[in-house]
């Protein structure tokens, strides 16, 4: 056996079963808490496995985007609600039978059809890899030609979601006295000051 | 057993992939769970497109993936912001009551 190929067969048996005994964690962990921080463990197992596979840029952005962002989010929402942890489990044992059956089912359907399928004889690649290439350089070099168009959807759908997002949650507080700028801006003497005119002797009632 | 080929990775996502159904599935008082095997489920998909891509050497599907990586944000803020609003309107985040609505 040569250790050429015995050492990426280990890294990649200890990455994968680290990733899904993480994501098995996720969905049956207690406290949510734990959730999210096994949620983080599996994101930075796939990350090795996409750097196992060639896709560095990708893996870099999973940390990136879901450990810095996504992850943290789920965090703060977590802490945020004032929920009861015990209570959350509940129906847990109901349900498991049936969900087990179902993703017990699914997975061997899964594992047999990636196991059995052939790849088409003639595949031509849209965009080879060309080799000398970094994989960050790859992607710019196409990202922004090739899939402009798409690039900017992204842009779109995200800059959609911001807007959603703080749309749906930002509430207005009654009784909270708000410096209103354009009120201030647009106020003239005429708005600021009255004049009375007092007759002597009867003063202001 | 030794030489890793896309049939491995093929595996890992599938059993990654179920295990999102199944927290879909056993998670009824916990939307928050919920979100999470929806992401979990989109890694899964995220590493069957990585796999097809260095299998066939075409860089598309990690372009693909990386679109993918936007959506799956975009919605976790989304689903997200719509958790807190209906936690601050009914006090608890339990799947089964969300049927306020009755549509």
């Amino acid at each position: 056996m040569e250790i050429g190929t015995v050492l990426p067969a280990i890294a990649f048996y200890l990455f994968a079963s680290t990733a899904c005994i993480c994501a098995l964690m996720v969905v049956i962990a207690r406290n949510p808490v734990r959730s999210v921080l096994f949620l983080i463990m599996t994101f930075f197992s796939a990350a090795a496995l996409f750097v196992m596979l060639g896709a560095e840029f990708l893996a870099l952005l999973l940390v990136i985007v879901y450990v810095g962002a996504v992850a943290v989010l789920f965090l703060f929402v977590v802490m945020m609600l004032d929920v009861d942890f015990v209570e959350l489990k509940q129906g847990f044992a109901q349900y498991l039978p049936l969900g087990g059956l179902l993703a017990f089912v699914l997975t061997v359907e899964l594992i047999v059809l990636g196991t059995t399928f052939r790849l088409p004889e003639n595949f031509s690649a849209q965009v080879p890899i060309e080799q000398g290439v970094s994989n960050i350089e790859a992607f710019g070099l196409v990202l922004y030609t090739d899939f402009a168009f798409f690039f900017e959807a992204a842009g779109l759908i995200l800059l959609v979601a911001m807007i959603g997002a703080i749309m749906l949650t930002l509430n207005k507080k009654k009784g909270v006295k708000r410096q209103n700028v354009s009120d201030q801006v647009a106020r003239t003497p005429k708005d600021g000051l009255e004049l009375i005119d007092v007759k002597p002797g009867e003063g202001l009632s | 057993m030794m030489e890793i080929g896309i049939h491995h990775y093929l595996a890992v996502s599938a059993i990654i992939f179920t295990i999102g159904i199944f927290g879909i599935f056993v998670n009824r008082k916990n939307v928050v769970i919920v979100l999470m095997s929806v992401e979990l489920i989109l890694l899964a998909v995220n590493i069957n497109f990585v796999a097809f891509s260095a299998h066939l050497n075409d860089l598309t599907g990690q372009v693909f993936a990386l679109f993918i990586l936007t959506v799956a944000a975009a919605e976790a803020a989304v689903g997200l912001a719509i958790l807190v609003v209906y936690f601050r309107n009914r006090g608890d985040i339990s799947v089964d009551h969300i049927n306020m609505m009755k549509g």
